[in-house]
């Protein structure tokens, strides 16, 4: 293919954007129409990259590769281009575009804003994957604020001002620090491509200490990830957000830190990452112990798929700094694995919510004789984030796992051990929360409660399809993700 | 001496006294914008035509035609374009005095391309006040109680800066025996100085060079003058004010420490950290007082206070800058271009709103989505270009002037400026939010002249285009590269 499909993929949506925003807002049906389309195409095209994505490409081969000079004066280029890391989390975003705006099919309210929006967001995700230029990647790190603070405040509910506003100075105060990061990179390299950054290391520093702009970068994907303490956004932000932003926000947008974890910092520094590793792996068992605590205890539904969220992203940290082979792998499949099965999670979420107008775990019960689809759908995609065989989240984990268990970081074996508690909990919350929703004796002010519609079990459908696909072959991403790993850990 | 190198002078200044002369004479005082755009044209036709030239000296050393000059000067002719095609509505707030309203302006932007060529600090003083004067008369215009504070405060601070500029001049003239900026530099550099201590004398007329241009550029502590001066004057005059008059400024010192005081080692350095130490607190203050603000100027007014701290970030690069890089500069002028065309359209969106809504009170903003899509929408991209969101000028200026401190060594002060940006972010995006989430407490659409649309969509389209191509960047370096002496 020597057509540019990357920049055809990322900026699609952002055309849709462009055209719905000169749609009149009282043609809702022929806003949706556009925004399925212009969200599907990049979705067929994604496939397409996938099957023709080489695997036995030369260790660290950028594939799909385009460069154009942007600004000269200070070295920047449009330069996009996937490898073994970004493929799999491109194509999630792919995908979840596409669903999302299946899921927002009922969206009523300010429609042309809503998914001009909703496509904007996708376009910054999708560059975010594919840059390879530290500044374009930045770029689109940081104009996915804009889109997700008037997507949260304006079609969110409850608080959802505050927590929009928490979100955007959250994320700003994170990219602050990546920003001063990536000016202290630059100026100590003189080059803003990653290509080049990992192929020839950061080299002799003359001022900054490279302990100091590994941090400041990790800073800036701790609080995207999250890490505890940094995650008080994430509850809010989840839990006031639109569900088919809750979708984006779980699925696609906290795997930007994980993959700037890996693209930057443990490529760029890979000394100072093993030097400061058992310290991040204990945050990382924090994360995964302190989310699933709280998980246990929380009332709201949507509340504690959120923090549900906290304690698997612990995972990707643990699977990330543990730095073997493996583990990376399996970190990087968990980032897939989560974005699927959370986002899953989630748009059932929003249909329970948005049918039986509550969301207080203490006042639903016995919905599985009323909603039988929906309890079924969300059945299945616990059992994915329980980590049952069979689904994508029990071989991400198990990756995860069995690569720290051997990793010579100080103290890992013991951690893991440690962290393997966090998949209990997890068993824990998702069943305790099954069985407080779903079953129990059925109550009457349930019974006039719809059901999913068609859409609904389409879109869920494709997404239990690609969990157990994953999950039964987990060789279609592990050998993709592969090339792209040995390039970091040899 | 060659007339054709101030070409764009003269062309302004006659069109000023024409624009005077016409006031007596024509009934439809929309002419008078008319004829002041076309001179303001003819000046930047001029000006465009001398860019392609070597730097040449004029009138015995007192001015310089420069790329750097060249810059300022379109910059200037540019803002104040815009400022009068601002102005169209809002003048006829005044019963009479138009023609001295639009003349003022130009006199004004005479002033700063004045300043921006001067390279003697005969010359300097000179069209520094022929900007203040021209201000202190314009800042009064309304003649209203809170305009006439504002003007007469304004005038009383800006003489105490100008005799204390003045001072400062004198303690340097007195040390150096020279008043042009080339000879002081060969004076400094001959007398082999070895430190602070060996010069009191001459660094207590930086210092107070300092503290007479910290007033024009709004540097904090010399900043109190403007949020008052800004609430009360004219709202175009407060655009102006906080894009032209500033940008004049910066221009000055620039040219004043780049080409006089830039050797040796130590004196730059010296100076380089006291810059660093003004734009440390500068930033910090504006953004936490603008947090509190109820009116949109004041928050604007504080707002710059702010900007003008990121813009002190590069003047300090540039001190510890090693000699014949012009990263620092070259940020300077980059970021004061994304700067005018963003906060010129900031205020140009709140002239047209606060004219139909009747406030300048933040909350009175509730809903001006619905009631005007175009303007919330500027004023959005304008909000989201201060705050330094991509894809905006804002964005890129920041990032250019930033990378220029983190290479001079000084990233203790990119880390508080980029924190920095974090809260202005809140305030920003609280206007956002009232444009955007509130129901407007009055219903009716929000019209507004084609002058004042043209001039925003304008800004708008500057915004995108700084923030975007490289054009501008690679204009705002080869300017800073050719400094003339």
């Amino acid at each position: 293919m020597n057509f540019n499909v990357l920049s055809l993929i990322i900026f699609l949506p952002a055309l849709g954007a462009l055209i719905i925003a000169c749609i009149s807002n009282s043609r809702a049906k022929l806003i949706k129409y556009v925004a399925a389309f212009f969200t599907l195409i990049p979705l067929i095209l994604g496939i397409i990259v996938l099957f023709n994505f080489n695997k036995s490409a030369p260790v660290g081969a950028i594939q799909f590769e385009e460069k154009a000079s942007w600004i000269p004066l200070i070295n920047a280029y449009y330069h996009v281009g996937l490898d073994g890391i970004s493929m799999p989390l491109f194509l999630l975003m792919d995908f979840l575009g596409f669903m999302v705006v299946l899921i927002s099919w009922k969206i009523d309210l300010r429609p042309r804003e809503y998914f001009a929006w909703l496509l904007l967001l996708e376009t910054s995700i999708l560059g975010v994957f594919a840059s390879l230029d530290i500044l374009l990647f930045f770029i689109f790190w940081e104009i996915e604020v804009i889109p997700m603070f008037f997507l949260i405040s304006i079609w969110g509910s409850g608080r959802k001002e505050y927590s929009a506003l928490k979100y955007v100075l959250y994320t700003l105060f994170g990219s602050a620090m990546m920003l001063a990061g990536i000016l202290c990179l630059y100026f100590t390299t003189g080059s803003l491509s990653m290509v080049d950054i990992m192929k020839n290391g950061i080299g002799v520093l003359p001022a900054v200490p490279a302990t100091l702009i590994f941090f400041l970068l990790l800073g800036g994907f701790a609080v995207k990830l999250p890490v505890f303490p940094l995650h008080t956004w994430l509850p809010d932000a989840h839990t006031d957000a639109p569900t088919a932003v809750s979708v984006v926000l779980a699925g696609a947008l906290l795997k930007m830190g994980g993959y700037g974890m890996i693209r930057i910092c443990v490529s760029f520094f890979p000394t100072i990452a093993r030097q400061y590793a058992p310290w991040l792996i204990a945050f990382a068992v924090v994360n995964i112990i302190y989310g699933a605590a709280v998980t246990l205890k929380q009332t709201d539904i949507k509340r504690l798929i959120a923090y549900s969220s906290v304690s698997h992203m612990g995972f990707v940290l643990l699977g990330i700094f543990t730095l073997t082979q493996v583990s990376m792998v399996g970190a990087t499949m968990q980032m897939v694995s989560h974005g699927l099965i959370t986002g899953l999670l989630f748009a059932t979420a929003g249909l329970v919510m948005h049918n039986t107008h509550e969301r207080d775990i203490g006042k639903l019960g016995g919905l599985a004789r009323q909603i039988p689809i929906i309890t079924v759908i969300f059945t299945i995609a616990g059992l994915g984030a329980m980590g049952v065989p069979g689904t994508s989240g029990f071989i991400s984990e198990f990756m995860v796992f069995l690569g720290s268990f051997g990793s010579t970081v100080l103290h890992a074996r013991v951690l893991t051990v440690i962290a393997i508690l966090g998949i209990l909990m997890g068993a824990g919350y998702i069943l305790w929360l099954l069985q407080r929703v779903f079953y129990g004796p059925p109550q009457d002010k349930f019974n006039s409660v719809k059901d999913a519609t068609k859409l609904e079990v389409f879109y869920s459908a494709l997404f239990i399809i690609v969990i157990f696909g994953i999950g039964l072959d987990p060789s279609i991403l592990t050998n993709i993700i592969k090339t792209g790993v040995s390039a970091i850990i040899h | 001496m060659n007339l054709a190198l101030i070409a764009p002078e003269i062309s302004l200044l006659a069109t000023a006294i024409v624009v005077i002369l016409l006031d007596l004479f024509v009934q439809r005082k929309n002419i008078l914008a008319v004829v002041s755009l076309a001179g303001l044209a003819l000046a930047f036709g001029f000006t465009i035509h001398l860019w392609g030239g070597n730097p040449q000296a004029a009138f015995g050393n007192m001015l310089v035609v420069d790329k750097f000059a060249l810059f300022f000067k379109m910059l200037f002719l540019v803002s104040a374009a815009l400022v009068i095609l601002a102005s169209t509505d809002y003048v006829l707030k005044f019963d009479s005095f138009q023609g001295e309203y639009y003349a003022l302006v130009l006199l004004a932007t005479l002033g700063m391309m004045l300043i921006s060529a001067a390279t003697d600090l005969i010359s300097i003083f000179v069209a520094l006040e022929l900007i203040s004067i021209s201000f202190f008369a314009l800042v009064g215009f309304l003649k209203d109680a809170k305009s006439s504070e504002a003007s007469l405060k304004y005038m009383l601070l800006g003489a105490i800066a100008s005799a204390i500029l003045l001072y400062g001049m004198a303690f340097v003239f007195g040390f150096t025996g020279n008043t042009q900026l080339g000879a002081i530099s060969i004076a400094i550099y001959n007398m082999s100085l070895t430190g602070a201590s060996a010069a009191p004398g001459l660094m207590l007329g930086l210092i107070l060079i300092i503290v007479g241009l910290g007033f024009k550029i709004a540097a904090f502590p010399f900043q109190m003058w403007v949020p008052d001066v800004y609430e009360g004057a004219p709202t175009p005059i407060t655009a102006f004010l906080s894009v032209a008059s500033k940008a004049a400024g910066f221009a000055i010192i620039l040219r004043i420490f780049y080409t006089a005081f830039n050797f040796p080692t130590w004196l730059s350095h010296d100076w380089g950290m006291i810059f660093a130490i003004l734009a440390a607190i500068g930033m910090t203050v504006g953004n936490i007082v603008a947090i509190p603000q109820t009116n949109i100027k004041r928050m604007l007014a504080y707002s710059s206070i702010a900007q003008a701290g990121y813009l002190i970030l590069g003047i300090a690069a540039m001190g510890f800058s090693p000699a014949l890089s012009y990263l620092g500069q070259s940020g300077v002028l980059f970021f004061l271009a994304g700067y005018t065309v963003t906060n010129l359209g900031a205020f140009i969106a709140v002239i047209a709103i606060s004219e139909k809504v009747g406030s300048d009170r933040i909350s009175d903003y509730d809903g001006v989505l619905k009631r005007s899509p175009m303007l919330a929408l500027a004023l959005t991209l304008c909000l989201i270009s201060l705050t330094g969101i991509p894809l905006t000028a804002g964005f890129l200026a920041k990032f250019y002037i930033f990378s220029g401190a983190v290479q001079n060594h000084l990233l203790w002060l990119v880390i508080i400026a980029v924190l920095n940006s974090v809260v202005a972010a809140y305030y920003y995006l609280r206007v956002v939010k009232v444009m955007w989430f509130n129901e407007p407490k009055f219903e009716g659409k929000i019209s507004t002249s084609f002058g004042l649309r043209l001039a925003l969509v304008l800004c708008c389209a500057g915004i995108i285009f700084i923030g975007v191509s490289p054009y501008a960047m690679n204009l705002a370096n080869t300017a800073a590269k050719m400094f003339g002496f």
